[in-house]
């Protein structure tokens, strides 16, 4: 029970210091368990790390079920999950709250409205970065076009996208894998 | 009834969301559409403060559109609902560590999820352009879409949205920065000017 709290509380603090994207996270991760708590070495940080990449969700919470399960099995992975997320639901509501309750000044109107135009770039600036990443060759750009104009131009949940995408994944290595 | 459906939404989200919290961006912009719950408006200021905010992205766009839902029990139904799957996947992934990273089927479709995860967020970046920057909206009859032009632009938004763009990825210093300084000026800018008309 103590060792849950712990795994709950330490995860709490990660995901408090988190600021950004999942990237943001890993020098706390190193400093929090490694180096503190001796939950995990640095190469099986970085394992954990790269798995949660490719398995769907939120990173952060990915990380986080893997050493907490590591620790304390099940119960250990719900708990640092609970911990990672904890300051968020507090943070995120009292926010939204203030917000809600402010909305109709038109100083806060104006402030979105600047603040929509910047969130349009950091969008452009994050897809620039992915792009980098996933498009790797022919095969991969004509995915990312199909998928692109299809997400914009067709009335589809991007679950159908998502699974279409793993299917033509696997056939297209497994066609370049007879080839050769 | 509206938790069980916010539940089952995120959910989903947390499930088919390939590449952290990005990739949740056209999920709920999905949401919204077909639930009517918000306007992709109410998505873009969601996106911006849970930037602005200590924690995970995701989950803190998760947490804001389910207490503009459902109010505080939204915000944790919607975060449960969207690390349900998270947990039961990497429980099941980490008995299987090795084999899973060495399993050529994960492999190959990731060759093709990833791309696919990026045409997604190009395509909600696509919506936030046309909406903020040209005036225009896409709108759905059936199994397309098309595109509504409904006002002009401004170009004082055109102009703060170049030298973002500029700021962001090639000046040396200020690329580093955190976004969240270019958000409280985007906010600074958009006040001194009257950007919302307000």
């Amino acid at each position: 029970m103590k060792e849950l709290w712990m795994l709950f509380c330490t995860f709490a603090k990660v995901g408090v210091m988190t600021f950004g994207g999942g990237m943001a996270m890993i020098p706390i991760l190193q400093r929090e368990v490694v180096e503190e708590r001796h939950w995990a070495t640095e190469e099986e940080l970085a394992d954990y790390y790269a798995i949660s990449q490719c398995t769907p969700g939120i990173i952060a919470v990915n990380t986080a079920t893997f050493i907490g399960q590591k620790r304390r099995g099940i119960a250990g992975g719900i708990a640092a999950t609970l911990g990672v997320v904890f300051p968020s639901l507090v943070i995120i509501s009292v926010l939204a709250g203030l917000i809600t309750g402010f909305s109709h000044l038109p100083a806060v109107q104006n402030a979105f409205a600047g603040i929509r135009v910047c969130v349009c770039v950091l969008i452009f600036n994050a897809t620039r970065k992915l792009l980098k990443k996933s498009v790797i060759d022919g095969c991969t750009a004509v995915i990312f076009l199909l998928v692109l104009l299809g997400g914009i131009f067709l009335k589809l949940s991007p679950v159908w996208f998502v699974l279409a995408a793993a299917v033509i994944g696997i056939m297209l290595k497994d066609r370049k894998a007879r080839a050769e | 009834m509206l938790y069980l459906r916010l539940y089952w939404e995120f959910f989903q989200t947390g499930l088919f969301a390939v590449g952290g919290g990005m990739a949740t961006l056209p999920f709920l912009k999905q949401i919204g559409e077909s639930t009517g719950w918000y306007t992709y408006g109410d998505l873009m200021n969601i996106l911006a403060v849970s930037e602005s905010t200590p924690g995970p992205i995701g989950i803190n766009m998760a947490t804001y559109v389910g207490f503009t839902v459902g109010g505080l029990p939204g915000a944790v139904i919607a975060t449960l609902g969207e690390i349900t799957p998270s947990i039961l996947v990497i429980l099941i992934i980490a008995r299987l560590l090795k084999s899973f990273r060495d399993n050529r089927y994960v492999d190959s479709a990731f060759y093709g999820l990833r791309p696919a995860s990026t045409g997604l967020i190009g395509a909600a970046c696509a919506s936030v352009f046309l909406e903020v920057l040209l005036g225009g909206k896409v709108v759905g009859s059936g199994w397309l879409n098309r595109i509504q032009w409904d006002g002009g632009t401004d170009w004082r938004v055109w102009l703060l949205a170049a030298v973002l763009l500029v700021l962001t990825n090639f000046v040396k210093p200020a690329k580093k920065l955190h976004p969240i300084v270019w958000i409280a000026a985007s906010a600074a800018v958009g006040i001194a000017c009257h950007l919302g008309g307000a």
